[in-house]
């Protein structure tokens, strides 16, 4: 409830301004990790735009979410520098270390994986971004350390 | 003396805080005495993290690969007893280290503060002449000279199309209505380029500056900045600039005591390619889902909000305060007849020394990579370079003569796109790389038009089936007829562009999607599908494959060759990657 209370639209400094949706449903993920049901039904009493409409632009952009993540959001890259340098090959070696498919949680809540179209760290290529930490110049066997060292930590920013 | 620490995101990534923090604990020390501050990328990725060091006369010393522990070497031996370490060394001002060709063959213009200042410092952008070109342009007070000198120059748009930018800014001036807008175009989207992610992280105040140079030749006095998501420290860099800018009078009311004004603002993009193109951008502002509509009306016209609208990509403002400054003829001297200046490359995939690069115009494809760029990793054999991204194609090595000019690279069937250069060797498949671009371009169209939602699913079905083995006859004239379909009925440059892969691929390797289809072999021996794995000669009798086997099909005893059975063999290669006597022979 605590949470609810924190989350005012109104001290909000996109309301009451144009285009406002999309950093709304920013923010609100910011918060929650995800967007839920409620929070959007939430955002349509306090802003007046319909729920269809909301539901169309929240679904349109790859960014937003409708079901919880893990503790570690983990995304493999696969650009086109990660694609020639074996983004498949980490893609796999992190499905089989974490037992789970690209796009689910692990049952424990610790780790989320998505694969995202290009991080921008070409040069670095093969590279994953683990929260806001970004590795590269991986290989399979990196890649299961790693998620070991985030997997002993628990959740948080790991160097 | 002062210590550099390059921190954009590929230093970061490679370690470039924990150096930082290491220097860091050396400062008020007993040791040598130093001055230590952040900067921007210099374009060097293959060798971050980078440090500078910069001697009291002005002299910089450019070390890679320093990671943290080597910190304390570097400390004692350059900052302590004035010792240059040769081997860590990449490029000196007095002409010293490995990496001198890297620079020596660069232009730079849109770089030209990238790794030299201090991004979030206000000062440095001011001390390497920043916000000059804003006040010489306010001083003049001649917005239609301002659009004359820009069109003289022969800036086109960076962010692929390549239009004159003096032209669409003077659309934009001579539309009616008394509300107008300057859009920042940073949503970078094409996997393989992150040219202006550096920009914005290593010199956030250039883009900035070229922005309120264009609100001012236009007549407008609100900007958008519509960067990615996936740009966090892009993001808090351009966050920074802007609020040091309205501080000191370069942005916000009455600009250098002036009647002109500028408010700019933030928007992060959520995801999604197709926001690139200027209408589904324009839409994503307005907070819709970011649909591209027909054009004309153009944004010029009708843009933002139905006001006329000018956007231009991050590097084609970063070059407008250096064209103001220099004059429009020093900017046209450099290039070809049709286009001018210089253009920035993401240089990545098999190539010796990736990152950024700047080179004039009309310089030649292999000179970017083997002179610039060192050549092939690992010494293979150069394929093909891919440009243009998802809408752009692949130059076969045979024509890496072409020269970099917007024309001549359209000629091959490529585009020049917004800079992403990878490079691609023999292991390269690319009836792979065709279905890479595909599936991204089927994932990312926005549905709007029926050719590009449906033919660009029904292309990558049938390229996925011939990278699986599957491929049938008939399979290539399916695709060229589905290609020309989708390229000719889509309404925006998504649908009208993602067959190029495809059909340049098709133009130049043709015999490749042949052997997968006829022979059913992958030439590059990249599709798992069509690979088969024999034993040879050399093989010990180790039994490392028969245990790493997970459908146990080889056989054979300790100290005898061993067998594959090829009815079980799922191909997933991994005998192959245990092997340490190279007896398993690909195919």
């Amino acid at each position: 409830m605590s949470e609810r209370r924190k989350f005012d639209f109104r001290k909000q400094h996109f309301v009451g301004e144009e285009g406002k949706l999309i950093p709304l449903l920013q923010r609100a993920q910011e918060t929650d990790g995800y967007l839920s049901r409620q929070r959007i039904e939430e955002i349509h009493r306090q802003s007046g735009i319909p729920l269809a409409q909301i539901y169309g632009v929240a679904t349109f952009y790859a960014q937003f979410r409708f079901s919880p993540v893990g503790k570690n959001l983990v995304r493999v890259c696969h650009g086109t520098a990660c694609h020639v340098s074996g983004a498949k090959e980490i893609t796999q070696a992190m499905e089989s270390e974490l037992g789970i498919a690209t796009g689910e949680t692990t049952a424990d809540g610790l780790f989320t994986l998505e694969m995202v179209s290009c991080l921008g760290c070409c040069s670095l290529a093969p590279v994953i971004m683990v929260n806001s930490t970004t590795h590269g110049n991986l290989s399979e066997k990196e890649v299961r350390k790693i998620l070991k060292t985030y997997r002993a930590a628990g959740a948080g920013e790991v160097q | 003396m002062e210590v550099l620490v390059g921190l954009g995101t590929c230093g970061i990534a490679a370690g470039a805080e924990h150096t930082f923090r290491a220097l860091e604990s050396k400062l008020g020390g007993d040791g040598p005495r130093f001055a230590l501050s952040k900067t921007g990328c210099i374009g060097m990725c293959y060798r971050e993290p980078l440090v500078e060091i910069r001697h009291d006369d002005g002299i910089r010393y450019q070390y890679g690969g320093v990671s943290a522990d080597r910190v304390d070497r570097l400390v004692a031996e350059h900052l302590g007893e004035g010792r240059v370490i040769e081997d860590w060394l990449v490029w000196s001002d007095d002409g010293r280290g490995s990496e001198r060709a890297y620079f020596t063959n660069q232009t730079r213009i849109v770089l030209r503060n990238c790794g030299k200042i201090n991004p979030e410092a206000f000062e440095d952008y001011l001390a390497a002449g920043g916000y000059q070109a804003l006040q010489k342009v306010l001083a003049a007070g001649d917005p239609e000279g301002l659009i004359a000198t820009i069109t003289d120059s022969g800036l086109r748009g960076r962010g692929g199309a390549g239009f004159l930018t003096g032209m669409k800014w003077r659309f934009t001036r001579l539309a009616a209505g008394s509300r107008k807008f300057v859009i920042c175009n940073a949503d970078e989207g094409d996997p393989g380029a992150f040219m202006d992610r550096s920009v914005l992280e290593s010199d956030p105040h250039a883009v900035l500056e070229g922005m309120a140079i264009a609100a001012f030749a236009i007549g407008a006095r609100e900007g958008y900045i519509y960067v990615r998501a996936e740009y966090p420290k892009a993001i808090e860099r351009l966050n920074i600039a802007i609020a040091q800018a309205e501080a000191r009078g370069f942005l916000g009311d009455r600009i250098l005591g002036t009647d002109f004004g500028l408010h700019i603002k933030l928007k992060e993009g959520a995801g999604a390619f197709v926001c690139g193109e200027e209408t589904a951008l324009i839409g994503s502002i307005e907070g819709k889902r970011g649909m591209p509509r027909v054009r004309p009306p153009f944004p010029a016209v009708k843009g933002l909000w139905d006001c006329p609208t000018s956007i231009n990509n991050v590097e084609t403002f970063a070059n407008v305060p250096w064209i103001v400054l220099n004059g429009a003829a020093a900017f046209a001297a450099m290039g070809t007849a049709n286009s001018k200046g210089t253009k920035v490359f993401a240089m990545a995939g098999k190539v010796v020394r990736g990152g950024l690069v700047e080179v004039p115009m009309g310089i030649s494809i292999r000179e970017i990579v083997f002179e610039v760029c060192g050549g092939i990793k690992d010494g293979k054999k150069f394929k093909a370079v891919q440009m243009g991204g998802p809408s752009g194609g692949c130059i076969p090595a045979e024509l890496q003569n072409t020269v970099i000019d917007y024309e001549s690279i359209n000629k091959t069937g490529a585009i020049m796109g917004s800079g992403g250069l990878v490079v691609m060797d023999e292991t390269t498949c690319m009836v792979d790389v065709a279905r890479f671009f595909l599936d991204f371009t089927q994932r990312e169209s926005c549905g709007k038009c029926t050719f590009c939602r449906v033919g660009t699913k029904r292309m990558l079905e049938v390229l996925t089936r011939i990278t699986e083995g599957k491929g049938k006859e008939g399979d290539i004239e399916l695709l060229e007829q589905l290609a020309s379909l989708v390229k000719n009925t889509s309404l925006c440059g998504l649908g009208q562009t993602a067959p190029n892969p495809v059909l340049t691929t098709l133009k130049y390797f043709r015999s490749e999607y042949e052997a997968h289809i006829i022979n059913r072999k992958c030439p590059a021996h990249r599709c798992q599908a069509l690979l088969s794995y024999t034993i040879n000669a050399k093989c010990t009798g180790c039994t490392v494959c028969a245990r790493v086997c997970p459908t146990k099909c080889i056989s054979g005893e300790v100290k005898k060759p061993h067998v594959i059975d090829q009815s079980k063999c799922i191909h997933c290669g991994e005998c192959h990657k245990a092997c340490r006597f190279a007896a398993i022979a690909v195919d």
